[in-house]
């Protein structure tokens, strides 16, 4: 058989931030997933994928944040932890930080769910996904 | 009339593709022949067992002179990373159809989850080709 490409390791853990973002999952459960060191595996990820796996998973949290604000009438409390994110406080300022406004916000920017075309989940987690700045990546 | 009848995803291993697409999806293989004539062409396809019509083609990767070195490794490694294809499959069921697929082993990468337009999950096959699982809303249609 063929040897696996590096990357298909690598994919497995950006699958594992897609798909337990719910859970206090870290960079180290992601590297564990690809079967590397956590420095060797963060060099390799950005390297495949363009930006840290650290990133990653948070702009997957809050890209499905502001589909839970868009789409449900959930609190924001409520919001927060079921994007896997345990403080309020943090989560509000990376919100606002990569949104350009508070969840609160946010939520009064758009029209309610009902309105929203019937566009397949994956490609709402990839169109939705924010980017973030690389100064702030900086500190992540 | 014109009808689909097969679509292609490059796979990384045909060998590897045919265990999963019959064991773990549960897929019945349509076709299955090996060319020498062809420099041993694999033209191997399954589909989904009551749609009969319908069939993928699972290619693998071909060196030159059909695709040159570099073409190929950008191919493979598209792959690997999960941009080269996407399935979308739908079932009656969802969470029945995840619970079944899970316990064959297939590697989610998203749990099933209430949409705008259903419930669905996610899933890849070894290659890194992504398929999504989704029962749609019955007042919506597929």
């Amino acid at each position: 058989m063929a040897p696996v490409p590096p990357a298909r390791h690598l994919l497995r853990a950006r699958d594992l931030a897609d798909a337990h973002y719910r859970e206090p999952i870290g960079v180290d459960d992601m590297a564990r997933a690809a079967g590397l060191s956590r420095a060797h595996f963060s060099r390799e990820f950005r390297r495949a994928f363009g930006e840290s796996p650290r990133s990653y998973l948070l702009t997957r949290r809050l890209e499905r944040a502001a589909a839970l604000l868009r789409t449900t009438d959930y609190p924001v409390i409520d919001v927060c932890y079921a994007v896997g994110l345990q403080s309020l406080g943090s989560f509000t300022t990376s919100f606002t930080r990569t949104f350009g406004m508070s969840p609160t916000a946010y939520r009064a920017a758009y029209p309610p769910a009902a309105a929203y075309a019937h566009i397949p989940a994956c490609f709402v987690r990839r169109y939705g996904r924010p980017v973030r700045k690389p100064a702030s990546e900086q500190h992540v | 009339m014109i009808k689909l009848a097969n679509a292609q995803l490059w796979v990384h291993d045909q060998d590897e593709a045919l265990d999963f697409y019959t064991g773990k999806l549960g897929w019945d293989v349509r076709s299955d022949v090996t060319l020498p004539e062809l420099g041993d062409f694999r033209w191997l396809t399954v589909g989904p067992r009551d749609q009969e019509d319908l069939s993928v083609v699972l290619m693998a990767i071909p060196g030159p002179p059909v695709m040159d070195g570099a073409t190929a490794e950008q191919v493979r490694s598209l792959m690997a990373k999960g941009f080269a294809g996407a399935m979308f499959l739908t079932t009656e069921d969802v969470r029945a159809s995840y619970e079944e697929l899970k316990g064959r082993g297939v590697e989610f990468s998203e749990e099933p989850e209430e949409r705008p337009y259903g419930i669905d999950c996610g899933f890849r096959d070894p290659s890194g080709n992504s398929f999504r699982l989704t029962q749609v809303r019955p007042d919506i249609g597929a």
